[in-house]
This record gives structure tokens, sequence and C-alpha cells, in this order.
């Protein structure tokens, strides 16, 4: 499994990175991604830092969290308030980091008492913090209340996206693989036996929580400059359950999942985007099948590695054979 | 809007007009510990049959001219079979699954009940016919309106019915006995799956005398109108402590009571996050409930 991160693979990962990096960005300068497509491609992206962030939570340490888009949108705001004064990259980062900072901060404040309850009123209490957060923003002026903030500098590119992305997928692998990540893990199959293993099951699971709200809020950062748009209503419960397909979708526990079930997400709503509401009919329905019958998700705790492909591609042909 | 007309000079009208609403979110309240109380599922779908029963009782009045007590008893069959389906179909497959599996089942339900209602009514908003007298009196320099009298009056008797099903019935004997301990049940002879389907039965129904009387109290209507008010039925059963009858009835009253409160002296848009704000407390201070005693959990 980790493989994936093992030397005689980095090369080869490091060069695949390279060439996908300057294909697309040839595609993209050649207009034959075209603009609208553009768009598409870094709203998967965002997707993608949202899935990994909330698979954080849900697939490692087995904390159901439906306040994910009040996190995302500390960071949105963040950005785009830094964003009007300072309208340049370095502003950008900026932005990114005081959203990285104030989520830090309301994520530490949520999780040392909350996560001392129990699946199912976990998730009921960060729904009403992610609904907190929204009602505050939309009471602040600072925010600009209900009419939220427009116009906000783009400066979305395809390296930087590319980049945001992989850097969160590589520290939320490295999370997965690192004894926090195992120790997370054994939480979530049975708290009590990982408890009396010597596990500190309080502060992996607070670990874990502050370190998705966190990265959730770097997607914000990256949606407000995306979008030039923020709004209170954007990061309702719609959003929050929106992130929650792509995790139950991917696989409870699997990043790889995650990005993959990101790039399908994408692509329906694509199709689906002149039906509009349908499209929230379709996901209500994925949900519910996805649960009743496979409930680990497409690929449940398996990452998608080189060596996995490899291996499977192997069996296969022995099959034949 | 809720409080046109009525003027803020004492603490007791604002506490009376808590009470209608507070009444609402006790019936709401009453499904979710029902359900929670036997199958340990917190219903998420439970605010979206809220909104089919009131859907159902204007069409039932607009299009084929019921009168309103009909209409109601009408739309409370409608979702009582309606919450029955949705066990059968949804929850039933995953009585055997993890808890989380079974929420995240349960919220697909609710939003998959919101878009089919948008698919098939639209997004528009539809107003309640008013079939209800609208006069107020004052007594004391307290006002009543008569609607919400009627709210408060027809809650009561709905509760009190419930009361009599669980404590006087066979079927309510079967409930308590199954959420008591489903395999010894089972072994007594109770059709575990039966109750549990009479329960999401009851349950439903009361959630759709709730939408009516929020319909003809709010008015205008749309396939989100039960989101808001499941979440904070929710935490009324929190509050009273869940899977207790009396628990969330109090429960119910006492979130209206408070809402209501801080909508008159405070900040209408606050009102929501305050309601928010006391689920985390009381789940913080005290999780099983003002009533619940609060149990070790055991290996």
């Amino acid at each position: 499994m980790t493989s994936l991160l093992k030397y005689k693979n980095l090369l080869l990962l490091g060069l695949l990175w390279l060439i996908v990096l300057f294909g697309v960005n040839t595609l993209i300068d050649a207009r034959i991604i075209n603009p609208y497509y553009r768009q598409i491609l870094y709203g998967i992206g965002i997707n993608m830092i949202l899935g990994v962030s909330l698979n954080l939570i849900i697939g490692l340490s087995g904390q159901l969290s439906l306040g994910h888009a009040g996190f995302m949108s500390i960071g949105a705001y963040s950005a785009a308030i830094v964003l009007r004064t300072q309208p340049h990259l370095g502003g950008l980062a900026l932005g990114i980091g005081l959203g990285l900072f104030i989520s830090l901060i309301v994520a530490f404040g949520v999780a040392v008492p909350t996560l001392r309850l129990k699946g199912d009123y976990l998730a009921i209490a960060t729904l009403g913090v992610g609904e907190i957060i929204r009602i505050v923003i939309l009471n602040m002026s600072i925010t600009n209340g209900a009419s939220g903030i427009s116009n906000i500098r783009n400066l979305m590119s395809w390296p930087l996206m590319y980049t945001m992305v992989s850097f969160a997928v590589i520290l939320t692998l490295r999370f997965k693989y690192s004894k926090f990540g195992r120790a997370a893990l054994s939480i979530k199959s049975d708290e009590l036996a990982s408890e009396s293993m010597g596990v500190n099951v309080t502060k992996i699971k607070v670990l874990a929580f502050m370190f998705g709200a966190m990265l959730a809020a770097v997607a914000g950062s990256l949606y407000a400059t995306t979008y030039y748009v923020v709004k209170p209503e954007t990061f309702g419960i719609d959003m929050s359950i929106g992130i929650l397909i792509i995790v139950v979708l991917g696989g409870m526990g699997s990043l790889s999942g995650s990005l993959l079930a990101a790039i399908f997400v994408g692509i329906v709503n694509m199709f689906l985007q002149s039906y509009g509401q349908m499209r929230m009919l379709i996901y209500a329905l994925i949900l519910i099948l996805v649960m009743i019958f496979r409930p680990e998700g497409l690929l449940g705790l398996e990452e998608l590695s080189l060596q996995s492909i490899k291996s499977k591609f192997i069996k296969k042909k022995e099959v034949v054979s | 809007m809720l409080f046109k007309g009525v003027r803020h000079d004492t603490i007791f009208t604002t506490i009376i007009n808590g009470l209608p609403i507070g009444s609402v979110y006790a019936l709401v309240a009453l499904g979710y510990t029902m359900v929670y109380g036997i199958i340990k599922l917190i219903n998420f779908a439970h605010g979206e049959i809220f909104m089919v029963g009131a859907y159902s009782a204007m069409i039932f009045i607009t299009m084929f001219n019921l009168p309103l007590w009909l209409a109601m008893m009408l739309s409370m069959l409608t979702t009582a079979i309606l919450g029955m389906v949705i066990e059968k179909v949804a929850y039933k497959p995953l009585r055997k699954s993890s808890r989380t599996a079974a929420l995240i089942t349960a919220i697909g339900v609710s939003f998959l009940l919101q878009n089919v209602m948008l698919l098939i009514m639209g997004a528009r908003i539809y107003t309640f016919p008013q079939v209800f007298s609208n006069t107020t009196w004052v007594v004391n320099g307290l006002r009543v309106n008569a609607l919400q009298l009627g709210m408060f009056l027809t809650s009561i008797a709905l509760m009190l019915g419930l009361q009599f099903v669980v404590h006087q019935t066979k079927l309510g004997r079967a409930m308590r006995a199954v959420a008591v301990d489903k395999d010894a049940a089972a072994l007594m002879g109770v059709d575990v799956n039966h109750t549990i389907s009479m329960t999401f039965a009851l349950g439903s129904a009361l959630a759709a005398a709730a939408g009516v009387m929020v319909g003809m109290y709010y008015i205008s209507m749309t396939p989100y109108m039960g989101f808001a008010p499941g979440l904070k039925a929710f935490v009324a059963a929190v509050f009273g402590g869940i899977g207790l009858l009396p628990g969330a009835m109090f429960g119910g009253f006492a979130i209206g009571i408070i809402e209501t409160l801080v909508a008159g002296y405070g900040s209408t848009l606050f009102k929501d996050a305050v309601v928010y704000a006391i689920l985390i407390l009381v789940l913080l201070i005290k999780p099983s409930g003002l009533f619940g005693k609060g149990g070790k959990e055991k290996v």
C-alpha cells in the first residue's frame, strides 16, 4: 500500500505528475479544453480536496460530520475578504492562511467537546455547528450578509489547482499511513478495543477532525477565487451532503476512491446541469442504493496504487492462461 | 411574520405564542423518539414526512374540496403508509449494518422525498387554504388566536391518544417490549417487523398532523419546509431525553417557547442558531436528556 510512495515508484510518479501538469496546461492553452471544461476541471479539483478532507473524518476515524460546508465557508470568506484588498496570489495565500487559522480554532473548539459524542449524535451536532457558522456569516457585516461577496479576483489556474490537489492528496495519504492514521482506523473499527490498547482516542479524533476541517477551508478559499462569488446559502446542508456523497460513493476510508468519485460527480453534474433538481434526486438515490448494496462504497478501505493495479492485471492473466 | 400584529407587551403573550409551535415540535419529536427508541435510528426523513403531510392535506382540501378534519385524517393515513414503505424499502435491509450506514441512508431518503416533491409540485411556493377561523380573543390582556388554540388542543388530543396506544393496547405493549429487547420480544411471540412498521406508521401520522397545522399557521409551503422543523424537533427529542415520550413532549414545548422568546426579544435571525446551540449544550452537559437516565456504556 505504501508502495505508492516508495522510492522506486517515486520517480515514475513524479514524471507522471509533470506530464499531467504540462499536458493539461497545453490542452488548455490550445483551447482543446475550453473555458467551460476548464471550469468543470477546477470544480472537480475542489471536490477532490473536499472529498479527501471529509474522508479523513468519516472514513479514517469514523466520525460522521455533517458540517463540512461550514468549514469550507470559513475558508471561502477569508479568501474573499483578503482578496478584496490584496487581489494577487500573495493575497490568496494570505486568505488561505487566514482560513486555515480560523478553521483551526473553530474546529478545535467544536471537536474537543463534541467528539465525546457517539456516531449519530455527533452527526447532528456537527450539522448544528455548520448551520451556526452559516447563520453567523449571514449576520456579520464584514461578510456582507445574505448577498455575500461578489467580484472576487479570479486567480485560479490549472497549475495552482493541480498543485493544491496534489498537496492535499499527499498530505492525507501520509496521514492515513502514519501512526495517527492507523490509530484513527483502529478507533473506527472498535473504539473501546483501541482505547484499551493505549490509543488516545480523543486526541486522534480531534486531530483528524481538525485536519479535515482545515483542508475543507483550503478548498473553500479555492472555491472563492474560482467562482468569484461567495454566498451564505451556497454553504448550507446541501453542500455538506454533496461532499458526503463523494466520500460514500468512493468508499469510506479510500482516498483514491474519493478522487474517483469526485471525477464521477463532476462529470454527472456536467451532464445533468440542464436538469437542475434532478441531480439531487439522483444523488439521494445513489446514497440509499450504495448504503443498501455496497455500504463500504466503491473501493472500501483500499487504495488504488500501481502495485494493486499491477497485481490485479497479473491475476487476470493467470486466470486466462 | 410570526408576530404580525402582536404586541410584545408581556412575556406571557410571547409564551402563549410559543405554545402552538411548541406543540407542533412536540408531535414531530414524538415520531423521532419512537423510532429511535425502537431501532436506534435517527430518522432524518421525518421532517420530510411532515412536509408530505402538509402538501397532501393541501391537495385534499383544494382539489377534492374536503373538510379540514377529513383532509387531515387522510394526510395522516397517507404519510403512515409512506412511513411504512420507507421503513420496508430503505431501513429494513440495513437493520444489521452499522448505524452510520443507516443514518446516511436516512439522509438519502430525506433528500429523495424533498426532491421528488420538488419534481411533482415544482419550486413555487404554495399557500395553504385558509380553512380555520381567524378570530382572536383578548382574555385579561392576553391575545389568543383561534388557530393557535386549535393547534394546541389538537396536539394535546393526539398526544393523549398516543399515550393511550402505547400504554393501554397490545400494540403499545409490543412496542415497549421491542424497544427494551428485540430478541427477547421476538421469543415471547411479538411480531417485531410488524411492530416496527406500526411505530413508523404512528410516528409519521403524528408528523403529518403537525405538518397540516404548520401549513395553516405559516400559510406558505415549499418542499424544504420540513427540514428546519424536523431538525428542531430532533433537538427537542434530545432535550427531553431521546426514546422517552414525555421527554419529547416536554422538549417540544420548551424548544417552541425558547425559540419564540429569542425571536421576540432577541433577533429573529438568530433563533435557529440558538436552537442548535441548545442541542450542543444538552449533548455536552447531559447527553441522555433532561429526563433520561444516563447509563454507562457496557462492553
